[in-house]
């Protein structure tokens, strides 16, 4: 008996038609990997499992939920499903939890709300629970509050929550998306172990290929409200049908074509530098600690190179950009472009920051809304002593925005006229506008979706062989670093652990740390695509 | 917590201090001399002299501030100018009235404004959220000397439940005497309760649509019972520092509603206070309400760190 | 935007009064005309008189002038100091200054308007300019506290770092990107605090602060015909009404601005 199936599912909110026509099950035991893209209906389904969703939703078809035909039950029968027939886990485990409320308290509830037993009683098997999640009690006592727990930790306790009274279906909503690789790792292997042990059946959603492909069992591919292919996950990857699902897996697995000629001199030079912050542990009288956010970190890059820095949050390596790039002073060691220092005593030298550029990863939040994206694009160009004027800088702007395929008239239009993979094209064309000779890629294509991802990353080798770029390309996604990156950096706690070639890197890691990144880091099955 | 709660106090203690500082500058440096201020310019030389010796004012500035400071925590305000009575003594009658005033309408706001902001939020977009927006939407419009006007027409004038004016007196008894606060506090607490009626509503709203009222439902709750349990307590905070910042304008209309209610409150002192100069009065008295509002922010950062577990640091 | 139109017709209607007011009245409100004096409404008053005869409606268009110009010129005072002591404050978010600017607004904040004319009156005496001062001091840590709460969560947005790697400093990314940002908070704080400041100087006019006779004010309407409301109910009905409709007006356009400013309603919209 399937746990869920869902037969020809046509949901529209408001009238607009968002699924058609979707079908997918899930047996006992069973994971079921749904991948699709933002927009694809993805986590709509899932909510449409639960009856979770907003006002003016619409559903025709079939749900049926460990027997029980969803869509005919009443409110008060869909509460009781919840939690004790369904769990469920989503993506941003922050704000998953009520903030004013102990995990104790909060797993506790899912039991009181379906059973009647007692508070005490609750509280123990809300214990268990949490220790199933991998939160022992004695490192974890159920009167801790949320915002004492890290993201990961707080993931669990939603876990925890969700099968606290063991439900035969769990679904999870992009649950480690926001987690860190290992993290993520972890997660992943606790979901794979409560399914075994309680035969229960996860339908695991997410738009990487690579997580899904390492737990699924069977895999659902969506696209547009639509399932435009489904199959066993041992078999579907070398067996495409669909158009769409063929360049999905094009894209996971794309490696842009870098000429890539690295000089030896290098450009970049990054000296024992140290950076320490003073914190103040309460408020402005209070004691004051000290916190090495880089601790003596020492690199090159070369000319014409692209270097890779992987670490996880925490490690230090948005501090370390924010050193290079001249915004924040250092309290140790020395940073130098070409031979230039990047701060004489302590005010940044511009003629040393105009030649490096960054990209940032939100495309959302990287240009003011309220203005154009002539005035966006020539931002940098304050830090010019002789600004072109006229002429000049409109030829300036035309060639920054051709560079990265967009057009001319795309400059008198504003930034919310545009989508996520164009954005981050325009903050390409920032970043080249006054012709740095570096440019940092600071997660850039992290907010991408992959199809788009593999364009832009297209377009970055493309323009590093066109102009002799040298990127420092930062990220947390192994799998990227490795197709665009000639050497790589890790990074933890403010050090560099290990560096080298990205390729001898990736397949001969030296250090601990290193090596328990890439073997968390999901990979797609071999000779696929 | 214990921290906090010192912090907070350290806090209280140097709002209290620089607010006095404020005031006492205000009113004692700046007329110049305030005993030419307060006697008029036709005054002799020699009364001047006498009321200047009488007044303490021969000293320099920071010598007259801090006996006056010290004289405040001692409970001696001074001698009224005009009355020659203790400021202390005339004060306190008068914050009998004014006190339990304020204190009567924030209840009495309250206890209106918590049930229709939540019965709004929960039955959103519904007849009953448009009539509480449209009514609350008035509330929040109306001159409350206005309304308490209206009210003595329609109640005390014309329907003669409530006499249009005047103190009973303690001595009359609770009872009595509540009633006749009761029309100067419902016309207090009507836009009082339509300003929180309407920042309770926005605040479950914006509760109501966070991530873990989803988690909760997700866990078989209903709608009911997850605005019960879990958006509730969230939605309360800000509302918190609403209470907090309304409450000075509470005593503000306090005063200005004594004047409709010719009640012989602080408002009424203060008044005429001013019009005979007395300078010792108006500063006692602007000395007091500033320290009811400190304390009263002070309380609600209290209630602040009951709610909310992160105020009160880590263990 | 029902609620924009409507605030938009009412605010238009006692701000055109106010402005008509400086050419013409339907007759001098500082007559007195004792002989018609506490008339009931008719053709000729179509409000009516008060007690010394003055014709109602030309009391209450120049009293639409003084609640006005107090108004508005305090929320000038309000915004002119406040939003450079916020955008001030949330440059230099933990230092020194932004300590001072919040200690001095939570001062000021414990002074409620009322009481800081109090202090002015009890020095320099009772005036409408004194009026637009106390209101005008309260404006302004209303309007730096917004100021600064919406600039932080502004500085924290990568677009604020890309004009940082650009080189600009904190003052010229305050007024270049930060500033445009907070103008929608700015101007539906503004309408609210003009509203608020009618009430305000409804309320000080009322008990002998504010504007003094013969410049005729609202509040000081109301207080007149507070002993003769019993049979002249119409002297104290107009000018309450006209405080209720005049700050009805501005609350409902800021509620409808806010509507029209706030995002997710924009993009469900379009």
């Amino acid at each position: 008996m399937s746990l869920l199936k869902i037969e020809k599912l046509n949901l529209s909110i408001h009238g607009s038609q968002i699924l058609h026509d979707v079908s997918m099950q899930v047996a006992p035991g069973q994971i079921l990997g749904v991948i699709g893209e933002s927009g694809s209906g993805k986590s709509m389904s899932a909510f449409a499992a639960m009856q979770l969703l907003p006002n003016g939703a619409r559903c025709e078809g079939q749900i049926t939920v460990a027997g029980q035909d969803v869509l005919a039950l009443t409110e008060p029968q869909l509460c009781q499903m919840r939690g004790r027939d369904v769990g469920m886990v989503f993506q941003e485990p922050m704000t998953a939890l009520n903030p004013i409320r102990t995990i104790g308290d909060q797993v506790a509830e899912t039991i009181l709300i379906h059973e009647n037993v007692s508070k005490a009683e609750a509280l123990e098997r809300a214990a268990e629970a949490l220790a199933r999640a991998e939160l022992p009690q004695e490192r974890f006592p159920l009167s801790r509050y949320p915002f004492e727990l890290s993201g990961g930790q707080r993931q669990r306790v939603v876990i925890a929550m969700a099968i606290a009274l063991r439900p035969k279906l769990l679904i999870a909503d992009e649950p480690t998306t926001a987690l860190d690789v290992t993290t993520q790792a972890q997660i992943l292997e606790l979901l794979k172990r409560l399914v075994a042990e309680d035969q229960m059946g996860l339908m695991l959603i997410s738009h990487d290929l690579a997580v899904v492909a390492d737990l699924a069992d069977e895999i659902v591919i969506m696209q547009k409200g639509r399932v435009v292919e489904s199959g066993p996950a041992a078999t579907l990857f070398h067996d495409m049908q669909h158009p769409y699902s063929k360049a999905l897996l094009a894209a996971s697995t794309h490696v842009p074509n870098r000429e890539g000629a690295a000089q030896d001199q290098p450009l970049l030079s990054v000296r024992e530098v140290v950076r320490e912050y003073t914190l103040h542990a309460n408020g402005w009288l209070g004691k004051t600690s000290k916190l090495q956010a880089v601790k003596g970190v020492s690199f090159d890059i070369r000319k014409g190179e692209s270097l890779g820095l992987v670490g996880e949050s925490g490690c230090g390596k948005s501090t370390l950009t924010r050193a290079i790039l001249g915004l924040e002073e250092v309290q140790g060691g020395e940073i130098l472009l070409d031979g230039q220092p990047v701060f004489s005593g302590k005010k940044p030298n511009r003629a040393v920051r105009r030649r490096m550029q960054v990209v940032f990863q939100d495309p959302y939040g990287s240009f003011n809304p309220r203005w154009k994206v002539s005035r966006l694009i020539c931002e940098p160009m304050h830090l010019l002593d002789q600004p072109p004027k006229g002429r000049a800088l409109q030829d300036a702007m035309v060639e920054a925005m051709e560079s990265v395929g967009l057009t001319a008239d795309d400059l008198d239009k504003y930034i919310h006229e545009f989508s996520g993979g164009q954005r981050q094209r325009i903050a390409i064309a920032r970043a080249l506008i006054i012709k740095p000779d570096l440019i940092i890629l600071d997660e850039a294509v992290s907010a991408l979706d992959v199809s788009v991802r593999a364009q832009v990353l297209d377009l970055l080798a493309d323009l590093s062989d066109r102009f002799g770029l040298t990127y420092l390309f930062i990220s947390h996604d192994l799998s990227v670093v490795r197709s665009i990156t000639d050497r790589v950096l890790v990074m933890k706690s403010g050090e560099i652990v290990e560096q080298g070639e990205t390729q001898a890197v990736f397949d001969a890691p030296q250090h601990d740390y290193t090596k328990e990144l890439i073997a968390a880091a999901p990979v797609l099955p071999a000779n696929v695509a | 917590m214990l921290h906090y709660l010192l912090k907070r106090l350290l806090s209280l203690a140097v709002s209290l201090v620089v607010a006095s500082l404020v005031i006492f500058l205000a009113l004692e440096v700046v007329p110049g001399d305030p005993a030419a201020y307060m006697l008029g310019i036709n005054a002799q030389e020699d009364t001047l002299a006498a009321l200047r010796e009488e007044l303490g004012l021969n000293g320099s500035v920071l010598e007259r501030y801090l006996s006056w400071a010290g004289g405040l925590l001692q409970g001696d305000f001074g001698t009224s100018y005009t009355y020659r009575t203790p400021v202390a003594e005339m004060i306190g009658e008068r914050l009998w009235i004014s006190l339990p005033l304020a204190l009567y309408a924030l209840t009495l706001s309250t206890l209106i404004a918590f049930p229709a902001g939540i019965w709004a939020a929960s039955k959103r977009g519904s007849p009953v959220d448009v009539a509480v927006m449209g009514v609350t939407q008035l509330g929040v419009a109306i001159p409350n000397f206005w309304f308490a006007m209206l009210m003595v027409l329609v109640f005390a004038i014309n329907l003669r439940w409530f006499s249009a004016g005047g103190f009973v007196g303690w001595d009359a008894g609770f009872f009595l005497a509540m009633k006749s606060l009761t029309l100067p506090a419902i016309a207090l607490a009507l836009p009082q309760a339509s300003i929180l009626a309407r920042v309770m509503r926005s605040s479950l709203l914006d509760t109501l649509s966070e991530d873990f009222i989803r988690t909760a439902r997700a866990k078989g709750l209903s709608k009911r019972q997850a605005l019960w349990r879990h958006a509730l307590c969230n939605a309360l905070i800000p509302v918190l520092t609403i209470i907090g910042l309304q409450f000075s304008f509470l005593l503000a209309g306090a005063i200005i509603i004594e004047n409709v209610f010719f009640l012989p409150g602080l408002g009424r002192l203060v008044f005429q206070s001013i019009s005979a100069r007395d300078l010792i009065v108006v500063e006692s008295v602007v000395m007091l309400l500033v320290f009811a509002v400190i304390v009263v922010n002070f309380l609600v950062d209290l209630a602040y760190a009951i709610v909310d577990p992160r105020l009160r640091g880590r263990r | 935007m029902r609620n924009l139109w409507l605030g938009g017709v009412l605010t238009a209607i006692f701000a055109g009064m106010a402005v008509l007011s400086f050419l013409w009245t339907p007759y001098d409100p500082t007559v007195l005309d004792i002989a018609n004096k506490i008339k009931a409404p008719t053709l000729a008053h179509p409000l009516g008189t008060d007690h010394f005869g003055r014709d109602i409606l030309s009391m209450i268009m120049v009293g639409a002038r003084t609640s006005i110009a107090v108004a508005l010129v305090a929320v000038g005072i309000g915004m002119g100091l406040g939003v450079p002591l916020g955008l001030t404050a949330a440059a230099r978010k933990g230092g020194l200054l932004d300590e001072l600017i919040m200690r001095g607004n939570d001062l000021v904040f414990a002074f409620p308007s009322l009481l800081i004319a109090i202090m002015i009156t009890a020095v320099f005496g009772a005036s409408a300019v004194n009026a637009i001062i106390a209101i005008g001091i309260f404006n302004i840590p209303v309007f730096a506290r917004l100021t600064r709460s919406g600039a932080l969560s502004l500085w924290t947005r990568d677009y604020v770092m890309a004009a940082r790697v650009a080189g600009k400093g904190a003052t010229r990314i305050s007024i270049e990107h930060i500033l445009p940002n907070v103008t929608n908070l700015l101007i539906v704080q503004g309408t609210i605090q003009f509203s608020l400041g009618i009430l305000a100087e409804a309320g000080l006019s009322y008990v002998g602060l504010g504007a003094q006779p013969p410049t005729a004010s609202w509040g000081r309407m109301l207080a007149d015909s507070q002993t003769m409301i019993s049979f002249a109910p119409h002297m104290a009905l107009f000018p309450g009404l006209a405080i209720l409709l005049t700050v009805l007006g501005l609350n409902l356009m800021g509620d409808g601005l806010r509507d029209m400013f706030d995002p997710k309603l924009r993009r469900a919209r379009s």
